[in-house]
């Protein structure tokens, strides 16, 4: 009777483990868990992990329960292409990333590739913060979908608020030396001339990516250059890096940024003393006003310990939803012609569209600035006492570029 | 212009001095022992953790003493029992154990305290400008880091130089038997050095970790610039390598100020040609390229004078 007992406790977990694989939707999440971009990285894994509980309390995907499974790619693009084989190995159809373009350009081809070869097997590729313009353009790929607004449509955002800003006279660019810094510095020289000719650019730096352990010589250069802004596009380390540099030397001048909210950011930008000097662009944040993301947020932020630094998560993951109850089938096939023109209501407020034509999201976009916060902005950052506020909100049909895609179609 | 020079030679003569804090223990354990530590990067690292550590619980002031004594005891934990036991086996056993080792350690500190950086802040005592030139301030604490550097190097050379403990190191050195014969410890010798070195290492950690970043990655990040400097100085020789972090230091930091390309300087290509590599390379300015511009040295050092600026011996 013993043995029988102890044979049905080994066999009976075999048997069940197929059937509650089928039952999982397995979500490959492909990140720096370790080196430079750790803190971004990690903090990302918590977010999804916290959409999947959500998820799956209210009954998951279809019935099926979504599991969020971290893979360490060291924002090394070679390195993400053995974490995705092995995600695929282990059975995942759904892979997502977003930090660091190189690492999506790499990405996208691979899944590209992989669909090519192995029909009845393809793998979408869920993208919510490689912002590199050409991945929706020349490279755009049919399993690629992307949340985050790409880095030309932040630009004219952007630039569109710097245009009306009079005291804006001496532009520094400051990026980080690979597709995705390189795609700001030149949109925002296109741009800038186009919009402002009168804006001088007195400086245009492109740095290694995550390999500057002290940016005091580049702040010493844009002090010489007397600079009155910086716009820059750099993340995590580089970022807080560079704003700690900044305070240590004491340099008065105003930052737009595309990241200053990321970890660490708002404790090195607390640190400079700039009060309400320091602009970011996202598609949402904490003290957008609106109540339900709002209500969102402090629920977040009790459960994770950190802010809501990716609101595109939170769409991604309930778009997958939709799209995938729209399609009544958890097929990546299936799923991806479902999010193809999906209409959707985002988080902070506003219908954004999955664009056809790229596999774009287009969304409403927010410029905040982080400062001392007013009676109806509850939420901080970081514990420094300051908090985002709201400068502009433009509307999505003001915050969409062209694309020039030429996707080919299964 | 003139702001910036002075600003980034301060800048530069921080970072060469900062440099020179790792690299002297380096070049110490080098001459005497004629080993390759490619652990000592990690001894670093370790000081910066410990430091970390230590000043959450007790404080940054006896930190600063403390965590470079531990990392000196482990220095010569592993002299004693690791490399001791090696070195029979010839140099490229000794220096195999170093290469795991540091291996070992990054793996160990990321075990504990986690792969992102940890928040090791300025004590609140350093946390202002000390002084303000061209209206750009200069933090205290980078003032402190530059006087410790300073006081190391000149207490080194006196020790090395002046005393009777030096005397021993520098003879056994050269003449280990020699001095063996004449009742000194020779091996003991060799353990309090490596020892030392060891904790100068920590003691870099230590003052560098609240200034730049302390993550389990920071000693990967170093490791190769401190080889440039003690080949550049040439092996051995610790004036030697004094000089060579001072002008690695100012070399690197003078490179991200300058703007030049070939393109500013003879004109940019024909643009008829298009876009091509040539033109890539032509408009490369030499801030872009100045995480490299120590290694360029190093090539080029090695060719010109291959026992370095100041060493003595041919290797």
């Amino acid at each position: 009777m013993r043995k029988l007992t102890l044979a049905i406790a080994v066999i009976a977990p075999m048997l069940g483990q197929p059937a509650s694989a089928e039952d999982t939707i397995k979500i490959g999440y492909i990140d720096p868990l370790s080196g430079g971009g750790a803190s971004v990285g990690e903090g990302g894994l918590k977010t999804f992990q916290y959409l999947a509980d959500e998820l799956n309390a209210k009954g998951g995907i279809l019935g099926k329960k979504i599991e969020i499974i971290g893979l360490d790619n060291k924002t090394n693009p070679q390195e993400s292409l053995v974490q995705a084989q092995k995600a695929i190995d282990a059975g995942v159809r759904y892979i997502t990333q977003g930090n660091g373009s190189s690492v999506a350009a790499a990405l996208s081809d691979f899944v590209t590739k992989n669909n090519t070869r192995n029909p009845g097997k393809e793998v979408l590729y869920f993208n919510y913060a490689a912002v590199d313009p050409s991945l929706t353009n020349e490279k755009c790929s049919y399993w690629h979908f992307r949340w985050d607004a790409s880095s030309d449509i932040k630009m004219e955002a952007l630039t569109n608020y710097m245009k009306d800003t009079p005291s804006i006279k001496k532009v520094y660019l400051i990026n980080q030396d690979y597709s995705f810094g390189q795609s700001v510095r030149t949109d925002a020289r296109k741009m800038l001339g186009a919009k402002r000719p009168d804006i001088q650019i007195v400086g245009d730096e492109l740095h290694p990516l995550l390999k500057v352990t002290d940016f005091s010589p580049y702040i010493a250069k844009i002090k010489a250059s007397g600079a009155d802004s910086v716009v820059t596009g750099n993340w995590g380390q580089d970022f807080a890096l560079l704003l700690k540099a900044a305070a240590d030397a004491g340099l008065k001048v105003n930052w737009y940024t595309y990241y200053a909210g990321g970890a660490g950011g708002p404790t090195a930008v607390k640190q400079t003393g700039l009060d309400h000097q320091v602009f970011q662009i996202t598609e949402g944040f904490a003290n957008s006003g609106n109540k339900a993301a709002m209500d969102y947020e402090k629920a977040f932020r009790a459960k994770v310990n950190l802010s809501l630094w990716y609101p595109r998560a939170v769409n991604e993951m309930r778009m997958f939803k939709a799209a995938a109850e729209k399609a009544n089938s958890i097929d990546p096939v299936k799923v991806a012609a479902a999010l193809e023109d999906l209409k959707f209501e985002v988080l902070d407020g506003g219908q954004g569209i999955m664009r056809k034509d790229d596999h774009q999201f287009l969304q409403p976009i927010y410029i905040s600035s982080f400062g001392k916060l007013t009676e109806s902005e509850p939420f901080d950052e970081e514990s420094t006492g300051w908090g985002w506020h709201l400068v502009s909100k433009i509307d999505t049909p003001q915050a969409m570029v062209s694309t020039t895609c030429k996707m080919a179609r299964p | 212009m003139l702001e910036l020079i002075v600003i980034s030679t301060l800048n530069g003569v921080l970072f060469g001095m900062l440099l020179f804090l790792l690299s002297s223990g380096l070049t110490v354990i080098f001459s005497m022992m004629g080993v390759l530590n490619f652990a000592h990067a990690s001894f670093y690292m370790l000081g910066a953790f410990f430091g970390f550590q230590l000043t959450k619980w007790i404080g940054f002031w006896p930190a600063l003493v403390l965590a470079p004594l531990l990392v000196g005891a482990i220095g010569m934990a592993v002299e004693r029992y690791g490399l001791r036991n090696t070195h029979k086996h010839g140099h490229v056993a000794e220096l195999l154990l170093t290469f795991g080792l540091a291996f070992a350690i990054e793996e160990i500190v990321s075990m504990i305290w986690g792969k992102s950086p940890v928040d090791y802040r300025v004590p609140s005592l350093l946390d202002f400008p000390a002084f303000t030139i061209f209206s750009t301030n200069y933090p205290a604490y980078k003032l402190f880091m530059l006087a410790v550097s300073v006081v190391i190097f000149i207490a080194l050379l006196i020790v090395l130089k002046r005393t009777r403990v030096g005397l021993i190191v520098q003879a056994a050195l050269t003449h280990p038997h020699m001095v063996g014969h004449l009742g000194h410890n020779v091996g003991r010798v060799f353990m309090v050095v490596f020892g030392v070195g060891s904790a100068l290492a920590g003691l870099a950690g230590v003052i560098a970790g609240p200034a730049l970043v302390t993550q389990s990655d920071m000693a990967a990040a170093l490791g190769p610039i401190l080889f440039v400097v003690i080949v550049f100085g040439g092996l051995g020789s610790l004036p030697g390598a004094f000089v060579a972090s001072l002008v690695i230091g100012l070399v690197q930091t003078f490179a991200v100020a300058l703007n030049g390309s070939l393109a500013s300087a003879f004109g940019p290509l024909d643009p008829s040609a298009g876009p091509s590599v040539l033109t890539d390379v032509w408009n490369v300015t030499i801030a872009q390229v100045a995480p490299i511009v120590p290694y360029l040295l190093l090539v080029i050092i090695l060719i010109v004078r291959p026992m370095g600026l100041m060493g003595t011996r041919e290797s």
